[in-house]
């Protein structure tokens, strides 16, 4: 068991004629996944790489049954893509898209809540069930197949966290990247909602950053309802204010998103938090009481 | 992306919303000729990126053309600094002039986006012309928050309930009303991540005038919006930010001495949170973007050793889907071009690392690579003893 993908997910990539959505169609496919589909407007009727490419997702839906999207398209029409896919009944929507302006976004979240599709992201790695199924472009070798979920705002940060994670010995469950920028379609507490009913995740490993109070609200909501032992990291802790480290989302204003209190809330709701990027897979060892 | 208050009061004039007469000057002279026009008694304004220039010297009311031309040459190149710039504060390179205005009641008002409901949400207060936080923090039955949902937009009952909460009442609540709605619809066409009139005021003849404004661009919208780069100061931006974003890297330079090169925000900053651990002080933080091309490596490797304040650099890319051969020979090239002597220290994960590192270590160049986070930031930090 997994959540949000299995090897049975049949995914349709928008924008799989773009360079990087081809390249990454290309890599998720030789780690297994099933890509049954792609959609680029205008292409519609052509084969790449032997795989059905669709004017529409409605149509990419209506004759391979896709039920996953991956969208690549790029920031000037990515909203409108996450909005079709959404009208098209995909059930899981992952948009890579990074840049995408806040003014689309708003109206695409307002819409989305209303609907039974999930978006991951945008601007995100994506999701990975290990030995199963990759929608995303991260490295598929770090990962294995396991017991531990991984929720994470970050994308290479996320890499690192499994690696050690891993490297202790222990594999993962699912990992999903929900993004960094300031709207993003599901959310730490939603991804820990789906893990703590997962019978096949053990426990949860969680990686935030400046910016924003997500992680107090999911710290909040674990000490509320998790079944399950919580390790989690906080990148930033000497970001300075005022200053966006990288990521639309990732910046300390007016004395708010600051890591130590991020850092201080977890800890106060049961969670095991590593003190160093260095000692992530520990933590994980510590909430998980093998240390 | 930042604009100065002038530019912002234009946008705001532009959408019919009242801001004093002013004129921009870049020398004192101008200051002088703007000041006659003003009639003599007038306010000088410095333009720079950042709020709290009251405090800082930087703004002034004048009672005669002599004595603004005076506060101009005063004003000009000098390096303001407020709780907002930094230690080494902005260099002043315009200053706006402004009629006098008589105010009477001061207000607070403005529209940003929530992160918590995904919407925009407008924030007006009767405690204006002060630092809203605090007001937050002290008394926050004093500001009156509104979500708006993106299917309705900003409807006039909505505006007038807040005007009202403001104490404004008559034709003037209706003049605030239409105010706020013009507001909302700067955000809107302008792609606005925020814009704040702190202290929207009601001047003694009884109109509504924006007395300083602020307005953000969202930086993902400036593809739909060409006249953006031209609107932007570059004098009040750091050099090396300016080149970085040329590359489309992220950069933002901090006081330490360790350049930092890393691919993708969230482990850039882990990579500083973990230098610091053992010691060390990043001189900046960069992020080359999750997936690193050799192109941009090269770049930013350019960026960080064109800082004099690094010492050593400290490479940190976790490379996946990349190659690391490739990263590395993009490392080799940009520290030759540069005929770069610094220590360097490379920590390198993903296909084909072994190739990568052995490229590195025949480079001839000063550096040594690590197998992890930290590793490699306890070697950089040995390095620069």
């Amino acid at each position: 068991m997994s959540i949000l993908i299995n090897r049975d997910s049949k995914i349709v990539v928008q924008g799989i004629t773009g360079r990087s959505g081809l390249f990454h169609t290309q890599q998720c496919r030789d780690y297994g996944s099933k890509i049954v589909a792609g959609v680029t407007p205008g292409k519609g009727g052509i084969h790449i790489e032997g795989i059905p490419v669709f004017n529409t997702v409605e149509e990419a839906v209506r004759y391979t049954g896709a039920n996953v999207s991956m969208i690549f398209v790029p920031p000037p029409g990515a909203a409108d893509a996450i909005l079709e896919a959404a009208d098209a009944g995909i059930d899981l929507a992952v948009c890579i898209t990074e840049g995408i302006p806040v003014r689309d976004m708003v109206p695409v979240k307002r819409v989305i809540q209303q609907t039974r599709t999930r978006l991951v992201g945008p601007n995100c790695p994506g999701v990975i069930t290990p030995g199963e199924c990759k929608v995303g472009i991260m490295p598929g070798y770090i990962h294995k197949p396991g017991k531990i979920g991984v929720v994470s705002r970050s994308g290479t940060l996320t890499y690192e966290a499994v690696k050690q994670i891993t490297e202790a010995g222990l594999g993962q469950s699912t990992c999903v990247g929900i993004g960094g920028d300031p709207i993003i379609g599901m959310q730490f507490i939603d991804v820990l909602r789906l893990f703590n009913e997962d019978p096949e995740t053990e426990a949860v490993f969680m990686i935030g950053e400046i910016g924003g109070s997500a992680e107090e609200d999911a710290a909040e909501w674990i000490r509320e309802n998790m079944k399950k032992p919580v390790a989690a990291f906080i990148a930033g802790v000497t970001a300075p204010p005022g200053k966006r480290m990288g990521h639309a989302g990732a910046i300390i204003t007016g004395g708010k998103g600051k890591a130590e209190d991020k850092i201080r809330t977890l800890g106060e709701c049961g969670v095991v938090v590593a003190p160093s990027p260095t000692k992530m897979g520990a933590a994980m060892l510590e909430a998980l009481g093998k240390k | 992306m930042n604009i100065h208050e002038y530019q912002a009061k234009e946008i705001l004039s532009s959408y019919s919303i009242p801001v004093p007469r002013g004129r921009v000057a870049l020398t004192s002279d101008q200051v002088e000729r703007a000041a006659k026009e003003m009639g003599g008694r007038c306010v000088i304004k410095a333009q720079i990126y950042a709020g709290g220039r009251g405090k800082a010297g930087g703004v002034k009311l004048v009672h005669h053309p002599e004595q603004a031309q005076d506060y101009g040459k005063e004003l000009f190149g000098k390096r303001l600094v407020t709780p907002q710039t930094g230690p080494e504060g902005l260099k002043v390179r315009r200053i706006l002039v402004e009629e006098a205005v008589e105010i009477a009641r001061e207000f607070y008002l403005s529209i940003t986006l929530d992160r918590a409901t995904s919407r925009y949400c407008l924030i007006a207060s009767a405690e204006g012309g002060v630092d809203i936080e605090e007001v937050a923090q002290k008394s926050p039955e004093k500001i009156h928050v509104l979500t708006i949902d993106p299917y309705t937009g900003l409807r006039p009952y909505q505006a007038r309930r807040i005007a009202l909460a403001l104490g404004l009442t008559g034709s003037l609540c209706e003049d605030c009303v239409e105010l706020m709605l013009n507001l909302y619809k700067v955000v809107l066409d302008k792609d606005c991540s925020l814009v704040e009139i702190n202290p929207l005021v009601v001047t003694r003849a009884g109109w509504l005038m924006a007395m300083d404004a602020k307005i953000n661009f969202d930086d993902n919208a400036i593809f739909r919006h060409r006249e953006y780069p031209d609107m932007m100061d570059y004098s009040q931006l750091d050099t090396l930010e300016i080149n970085a974003g040329k590359y489309d890297l992220s950069y933002i330079k901090l006081s330490g001495n360790v350049g930092c090169m890393v691919n993708g925000a969230g482990l850039a900053m882990a990579t500083l949170d973990v230098l610091k651990e053992y010691g060390g002080e990043p001189a900046n933080f960069l992020d080359v973007g999750g997936g690193a091309t050799r192109e941009k490596v090269a770049e930013a490797f350019k960026i960080i050793l064109e800082d004099g304040d690094v010492k050593g650099v400290f490479v940190n890319i976790f490379g996946g889907i990349m190659r690391c051969d490739v990263i590395a020979q993009g490392i080799i090239e940009a520290a030759s071009e540069v005929h770069c002597t610094l220590p360097i220290v490379v920590r390198m994960d993903g296909s084909k690392v072994q190739e990568g590192k052995q490229l590195l270590v025949d480079s001839g160049l000063n550096v040594q690579t690590a197998d992890s986070l930290g590793e490699g930031a306890e070697r950089i930090v040995q390095m620069l003893g």
